[in-house]
């Protein structure tokens, strides 16, 4: 009464053959390994502070994008001669929202089109999408990673705990331009003097 | 074993291997022989791309223009994780629903049907690729449109593709009906079972996708909403991953029968690991989709946790069932010292062992940690889209699945063709150098992951873009160092191709009786093994496969808590 993987089993009820103690512990602990983190995944959505779950809503393309041009018009800051800041060869204009505001990025072939400047430890809204095909927002150096899809509102609450000069990268192929697709965002700390330098980086408080 | 085999119905149609006493059906030869050859050369053309890829992403080489550089890549990721993947999981599939239950394949005329489909179907999804009309990598996320005959082929593909698993349904009732087998049918037949029913469902959500996709590529339908393709595109590509899982598995256990007349521990245990498969089916998918703006805290954690876990759980008890296996085999030959004497004195120069045991490993060591670890919601975030993506799956789909097919290449080419095996030099040192290289590739660009270097990325020096940085001298290094062992890896994959295309086009063909090289001792030694042996498994006859397993389990916990400690420095995020 031989047999291996490879052929028919001989037995009757074979399915009435005890199980082994090996096998009995590899899946009791294997099981409770599983339960742990469905607890903890669980857990952290209540109780930790990294969360990308948020809302989404169907929106328009020219809707959504409307809004990020009303947020430049209104809050792209200027610099000590008065003129609107920008930068890189395509003028990316540099943008602040009073604090708790919403910050609305329409990503597009090959380009994040707007600076946004934090506040540190204070919350802002983000809105974030595309206005062509899905690309992938990566926040550096905190590697934070999320999909931009076009017609989808991601909204997200963003609270900073560090200041600094932060980049983005496009992570989601988006064309023969995908890897030209840069963006960057500044965490300031103006009640501590940390404040852009006017050069492409921040100032102040030691930093 | 003849009292188990029932007389083989219409001899005929058989031949008997002499080494092996296995029947093999002849028209089943002749399939397994042309669908390795083909996916063989889709694995050379796929390796010759990839090998292009990772030498431009190695920062020093740097070697191809940009454009070549996306061509290349999306014509790697078809080439192989379609083309060769499935090709050759198909002509093995044929062998598995016959020669272990003596059965005649249903119909073998459509099975050639299905194989011009997909040759056709891959041809012309090739072509367009090459031409440069369809840089928009496999997964061809809309709105990114590619020319119409790119979807065409991968329809075409999907279709020949689908056709198999009916064959594998029909042959299993014919089967039945002739009466060719007494008893219940194998653990590798019951594997292919699974493997053809996740394939109908996978291809036939190839179709609800790739079908409207065409369509709108020739401007038929006005608009695919990007979140619904990508629910319904990770349906279709993550259930050909799990297709691959449960035929790699099917193989481990294959291998360990035929090189230590091993068993499962319990058939109970292994069948109820294969059927947790498919309750987790296509829920487990939304791990692709975490960082996706569409899908609720609800629907995620439903299906990272009950859906996947059910899988996990699957995969976790194979991983120890199939050493396990080996272990009891080896204890009851004798090798009963210490807890892993069975393991050492295993055959690790012989390439059927080798690739077959760095695939069980490397696959659950990189590939499966990894993967568990960023299905989880809030990880996820901290990887989606890196290179930690592709690092993951070469764990998975190229150490994993790959490695375990050029081992089983190694016995069942030489079985099926009556062929020496060509280079067996090369062969030994292919599983080595492939499993080492690739799992270099994937453990380091886990590490380039974890410092945010991009996937599917040209230039991370971004010497081009408007809002110019660098990545760190660290990650230059890391992926100079990945980047080396995929180019190992593909002198692996070389070395694997060199051999088994001169065997099967002039490997010298074998005297009658005599043994196939590499594959002793390859003959179905249970007879030998377990003759009179009580089938239970009692006590704790496998304490080394317990403690191998308790290890990774260590490692998954540690890494896992790892992760969570990182998420909480960086940005609230709600
Ligand atoms: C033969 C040696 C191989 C080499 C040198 C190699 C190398 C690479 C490299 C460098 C990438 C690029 C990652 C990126 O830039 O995003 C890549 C991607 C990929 N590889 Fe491989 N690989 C090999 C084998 C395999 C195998 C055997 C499989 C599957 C069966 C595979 C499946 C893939 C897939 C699906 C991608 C992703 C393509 C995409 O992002 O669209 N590779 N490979
Ligand atoms: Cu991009
Ligand atoms: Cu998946």
């Amino acid at each position: 009464m031989s047999y291996t993987s490879l052929q028919p089993i001989p037995q009757r009820h074979w399915w009435r053959l005890r199980v082994g103690p090996d096998e009995k512990i590899w899946i009791t602990a294997a099981y409770a390994w599983c339960l742990v983190m469905l607890v903890w995944m669980v857990g952290w959505f209540f109780l930790g502070n990294q969360n990308q779950v948020g809302n989404a809503y169907r929106v328009t393309i020219d809707g959504f994008t409307a809004k990020m041009d009303q947020m430049v018009e209104k809050y792209q800051l200027k610099d000590a001669s008065g003129s609107l800041m920008s930068e890189g060869d395509n003028d990316i204009p540099v943008v602040q929202v009073p604090v708790g505001g919403n910050v609305f990025i329409a990503a597009r072939q090959f380009e994040f089109p707007v600076i946004p400047v934090l506040e540190l430890g204070k919350t802002y809204v983000f809105h974030l999408s595309s206005q062509d095909v899905d690309h992938g927002f990566s926040l550096l150096p905190i590697n934070v990673n999320l999909q931009l899809l076009p017609g989808y509102d991601y909204v997200l609450r963003f609270t900073p705990n560090k200041t600094g000069v932060y980049r983005l990268t496009c992570n989601e192929y988006c064309g023969l331009g995908h890897h030209t697709m840069t963006g960057k965002l500044y965490v300031i700390d103006t009640a501590n003097k940390i404040v852009l330098d006017g050069k492409g980086g921040i100032t102040g408080g030691g930093a | 074993m003849a009292t188990i085999m029932a007389t083989l119905r219409n001899p005929q149609d058989f031949t008997t291997c002499p080494d092996t006493g296995l029947n093999i059906n002849k028209p089943v030869a002749n399939l397994v022989k042309i669908h390795i050859l083909t996916a063989v050369m889709m694995l050379l053309a796929g390796g010759i791309l990839g090998l292009g890829v990772a030498l431009t992403r190695w920062p020093a080489v740097h070697l191809l223009p940009s454009e070549w550089f996306y061509i290349f890549l999306t014509g790697h990721g078809a080439a192989v994780l379609l083309f060769w993947v499935h090709i050759f999981s198909v002509g093995i599939a044929y062998f598995f629903v016959t020669t272990p239950i003596n059965a005649r394949l249903a119909t073998p005329k459509i099975a050639w049907l299905s194989y011009w489909l997909m040759l056709i179907g891959a041809a012309i999804a090739t072509v367009m690729v090459l031409l440069g009309q369809a840089t928009v990598m496999f997964s061809a996320y809309p709105p990114l449109k590619a020319h119409p005959l790119f979807y065409l082929g991968v329809i075409l593909f999907a279709v020949g593709a689908l056709v198999p698993a009916f064959l594998v349904l029909a042959t299993l009732v014919k089967a039945k009906n002739e009466r060719t087998f007494k008893g219940s049918m194998p653990l590798t037949t019951f594997g292919v079972l699974i493997w053809a029913i996740i394939a109908i469902f996978t291809w036939v959500m190839g179709a609800v996708i790739m079908i409207p996709t065409w369509l709108w590529s020739m401007g038929l339908i006005a608009n695919i909403d990007p979140q619904l393709y990508r629910v319904i595109f990770w349906a279709l590509a993550h259930s050909t991953q799990q297709m691959n899982i449960v035929l790699h598995i099917t193989i481990w256990y294959t291998l360990a029968a035929v090189l230590f007349g091993a068993r499962p521990l319990n058939e109970k245990v292994s069948r109820t690991a294969f059927v947790l498969y498919l309750f987790a089916l296509q829920l487990g998918s939304v791990h692709h989709l975490l960082s996706d703006p569409g899908t609720s805290f609800t629907w995620r954690t439903f299906n990272t946790s009950y859906a996947a876990y059910l899988a996990v759980l699957g995969s976790l008890i194979h991983g120890l069932t199939v050493p396990g296996g080996i272990e009891l085999a080896q204890r009851r030959r004798g090798l009963t010292h210490g807890l892993f004497e069975w393991l050492r004195k295993a055959p690790w120069d012989n390439p059927i062992f080798s690739g077959f045991f760095l695939s069980l490993i490397l696959f659950g060591f990189i590939g499966g940690i990894s993967g568990v670890t960023m299905s989880n919601q809030q990880i996820n975030m901290t990887v989606h889209n890196t290179f930690y993506v592709p690092a993951h799956f070469h764990g998975t789909v190229a150490t994993g699945t790959t490695l375990a097919f050029i081992a089983f290449s190694y016995w069942i080419v030489p079985l099926v063709t009556r062929r020496k095996l060509a280079y067996p030099g090369l062969a030994k040192m292919s599983t080595w150098i492939f499993g080492l290289g690739m799992g270099t590739f994937a453990l380091f660009g886990m590490a380039a992951g974890h410092l945010g270097v991009p996937r599917r990325h040209w230039d991370i020096t971004y010497a081009d873009a408007a809002l110019p940085f660098d990545f760190s001298a660290m990650a230059h290094m890391i992926m100079t160092v990945a980047e080396i062992g995929a180019v190992i890896g593909g002198f692996g994959a070389l070395f694997y191709i060199i051999s088994i295309l001169s065997t099967l086009l002039g490997g010298k063909v074998l005297a009658k009786g005599a043994l196939p090289a590499l594959a002793e001792p390859a003959g179905l030694v249970a007879a030998r093994m377990h003759g009179g042996t009580e089938p239970q498994h009692k006590g704790l006859e496998v304490p080394g496969s317990l403690v191998l397993c308790m290890v990774l389990l260590v490692f998954l916990i540690v890494y896992y808590f790892a992760q969570y400690k990182y998420l909480a420095t960086i940005w609230g995020i709600s």
